[in-house]
């Protein structure tokens, strides 16, 4: 079941047995926002604040995974979920509803592929025929906890992403589906020691170049081996240090890396500069663009690679640096 | 005349304030207070105030001008009473402002709702 | 081009991995300021030229107004400090001055008007948090530096002063 250095290999592959992506306004408004199942214009999603928002679309997707599969919250066995806030708080109040046993999990945007890390590793090892992964992000709170209040008037750099409101839920157990996690490869903490908060994707870049390379290392595998190679949210500007970071290792991404970050936002239309970012943006987009496309046999394999910078607001103004880190999930069509 | 000056002089602080901006990692907060302190000691050296004179509200509006007030503050509290004008000066200067913006956004905040960025 | 791949995360950060990890940092932080895309400066500068520009001839409309009234000069100062930073409020609260933020940088920062956004932007946001702990502890935020390092310049700065005029000196 080990493969390599940082990899497993299922020998029985857990299915995605249903997914659900729920998100905001712009996201709706984006390239990708007929693809989404719920959008919900109202960014306090009913709420009192950006916080009870997130808890909410999280505890939303989670309903919907679990109707699409028509299974009940009792026939999860554990749950896996974070968030970028401090403590997890959306996460704790969004799922405390439904009662799972639960783990908490931090990875800053690479918590989707965290969460569904555990969860895939949870069922081949027998522990329950149902598993949830979910996270979530929203402009609102994440802007107020990382940068400024939302009325500050401020420029932001060329570099600056922009925050996902939205959250991603997935339903990975026994039963049979069209979409099996074959392998997983647990990504390593890289820092190549930048300082800027504002420029998330040059932060983020070595630890996708790290899991991506060792993840075609412990399988054996090259790039073409996958349909697409697809990280959570480098943007423009992380996609491009990416490339040439890869090239470094000869190994050559160009032709079938795509970017979730650069996809749910048209960066002329709605000004996103270098793209989305959040654990809500790999989440929303694998449920609403990818799993589609591997359920219908269109894509056959996909590498997908959720990246995360693992700063907190504290590190960041004693001087720290911005440390990265990349979980790989290998998809197929089944 | 003078609104040709207050446009020019204001406009060019803030030009090369936009540098700070874009070339230095310099955050908004950080430029402020560069601004203040700027603005302090430039009047502390006479050559804020003939500035102020010539460009008017182009060199009191903008932050350094809040620095300049500051320090004329400070010197008229000295000169009025001593060493305990050192503490007694830069606050009553600058009193309109903070209490301004203090009474203005707390009042606000209890009007309006925060809204998401487009 | 050849960068440091991934094998440098695993040297040893004693002695020369030490340095060895310092110099592949600086590298990579020199390529990323080189791939990293910038605002137009020039550009840029002129937006903020221009929307300080106007601001301030707000202010002297005010100001020459204050003094056409017969007030003197300081109190006329405080009348135009007070009405910009209301103005300001009003902007941010009605979600407007952000928008000039955007195209104007440095030119709505700048004036006191942008500091009584970043008074009023707080209290808005954190009143969720309750008025004690979310308003009033927060409300300095983004202010309280210009406020702690202006008032200590000055401070400072009036007490060379002082010590100038005791020696004899001013």
């Amino acid at each position: 079941m080990t493969q390599g250095l940082q990899s497993i290999a299922f020998e029985q592959s857990p299915y995605v047995v249903s997914s659900a992506s729920v998100v905001g306004k712009k996201e709706g408004e984006g390239p990708l926002g007929k693809m989404f199942d719920m959008v919900e214009t109202e960014n306090l999603f009913g709420e009192d604040t950006w916080e009870a928002a997130e808890s909410t679309m999280q505890k939303e997707a989670c309903l919907l995974a679990m109707g699409k599969a028509h299974i009940d919250k009792e026939d999860v066995r554990f749950l896996f979920g974070g968030d970028l806030l401090r403590q997890g708080i959306a996460t704790s109040l969004g799922v405390e509803q439904f009662g799972i046993p639960m783990f908490g999990l931090f990875g800053a945007c690479s918590t989707s592929g965290e969460a569904l890390a555990l969860a895939s590793m949870s069922v081949a090892a027998g522990y329950g025929d149902y598993m949830l992964a979910v996270t979530s992000s929203h402009f609102g709170s994440a802007e107020k906890e990382f940068r400024f209040p939302l009325s500050y008037a401020n420029q932001r750099p060329l570099s600056a992403q922009w925050t996902v409101t939205g959250s991603g839920a997935f339903l990975v157990g026994k039963k049979r589906s069209h979409v099996r996690i074959t392998g997983i490869t647990v990504g390593k903490i890289v820092d190549f020691g930048l300082k800027d908060s504002q420029n998330m994707g040059a932060c983020m870049a070595p630890a996708a170049a790290d899991t991506i390379e060792r993840n075609l290392k412990d399988f054996g595998r090259e790039p073409d081996d996958y349909s697409r190679i697809i990280t959570g949210d480098l943007g423009y500007v992380g996609q491009s240090i990416l490339f040439d970071l890869m090239r470094g290792k000869e190994i050559d991404i160009k032709k079938n890396h795509i970017d979730c970050g650069m996809m749910i936002f048209d960066q002329n239309k709605q000004d996103t500069h270098a793209g989305g970012s959040g654990c809500g943006c790999a989440a929303s987009v694998l449920s609403s663009y990818v799993l589609p496309k591997l359920e219908r046999g269109e894509w056959k394999r996909v590498l997908f690679v959720p990246t995360g910078a693992l700063m907190s607001t504290v590190s960041f103004n004693e001087g720290a640096s911005v440390p990265g880190i990349a979980h790989g999930i290998v998809l197929e069509h089944c | 005349m003078d609104y040709i000056n207050a446009f020019w002089v204001g406009g060019l602080i803030c030009a090369l304030a936009q540098i700070l901006l874009d070339r230095t990692k310099l955050m908004p907060g950080r430029v402020m207070v560069l601004l203040v302190c700027t603005g302090a000691v430039l009047g502390a050296l006479h050559i804020y105030q003939p500035i102020q004179d010539y460009a008017g509200a182009g060199a009191s509006v903008p932050l350094a001008g809040f620095g300049n007030l500051l320090w004329k503050g400070v010197k008229e509290a000295v000169d009025k009473e001593g060493f305990i004008g050192i503490f007694l000066g830069g606050f009553k200067a600058s009193a309109v402002g903070i209490s301004a913006a203090l009474v203005f956004g707390y009042l606000a905040s209890l009007i309006c709702e925060p809204k998401m960025k487009k | 081009m050849r960068l440091a791949g991934a094998d440098s995360n695993t040297e040893s950060l004693e002695g020369e991995g030490r340095v060895d990890r310092k110099k592949q940092q600086e590298a990579y932080e020199n390529y990323v300021k080189r791939k990293t895309p910038v605002h137009n400066l020039p550009a840029n500068m002129t937006k903020a030229f221009i929307t300080g520009g106007i601001i301030c001839v707000i202010g002297q409309s005010i100001l020459n107004y204050c003094e056409k009234m017969g007030l003197d000069k300081d109190i006329s100062g405080g009348w135009t400090s007070m009405i910009l930073i209301l103005l300001s409020v009003i902007l941010t609260a009605l979600n407007v001055y952000p928008r000039i933020a955007k195209w104007g940088g440095a030119g709505a920062l700048v004036p006191i008007t942008g500091f009584a956004n970043s008074v009023a932007a707080p209290a808005i946001e954190f009143q969720k948090e309750g008025q004690v702990m979310g308003i009033g502890c927060k409300i300095f935020t983004i202010a309280g530096p210009v406020i702690l390092y202006g008032v200590f310049t000055s401070w400072v700065l009036g007490f060379l002063y002082w010590i100038g005029k005791i020696a004899g000196l001013l």
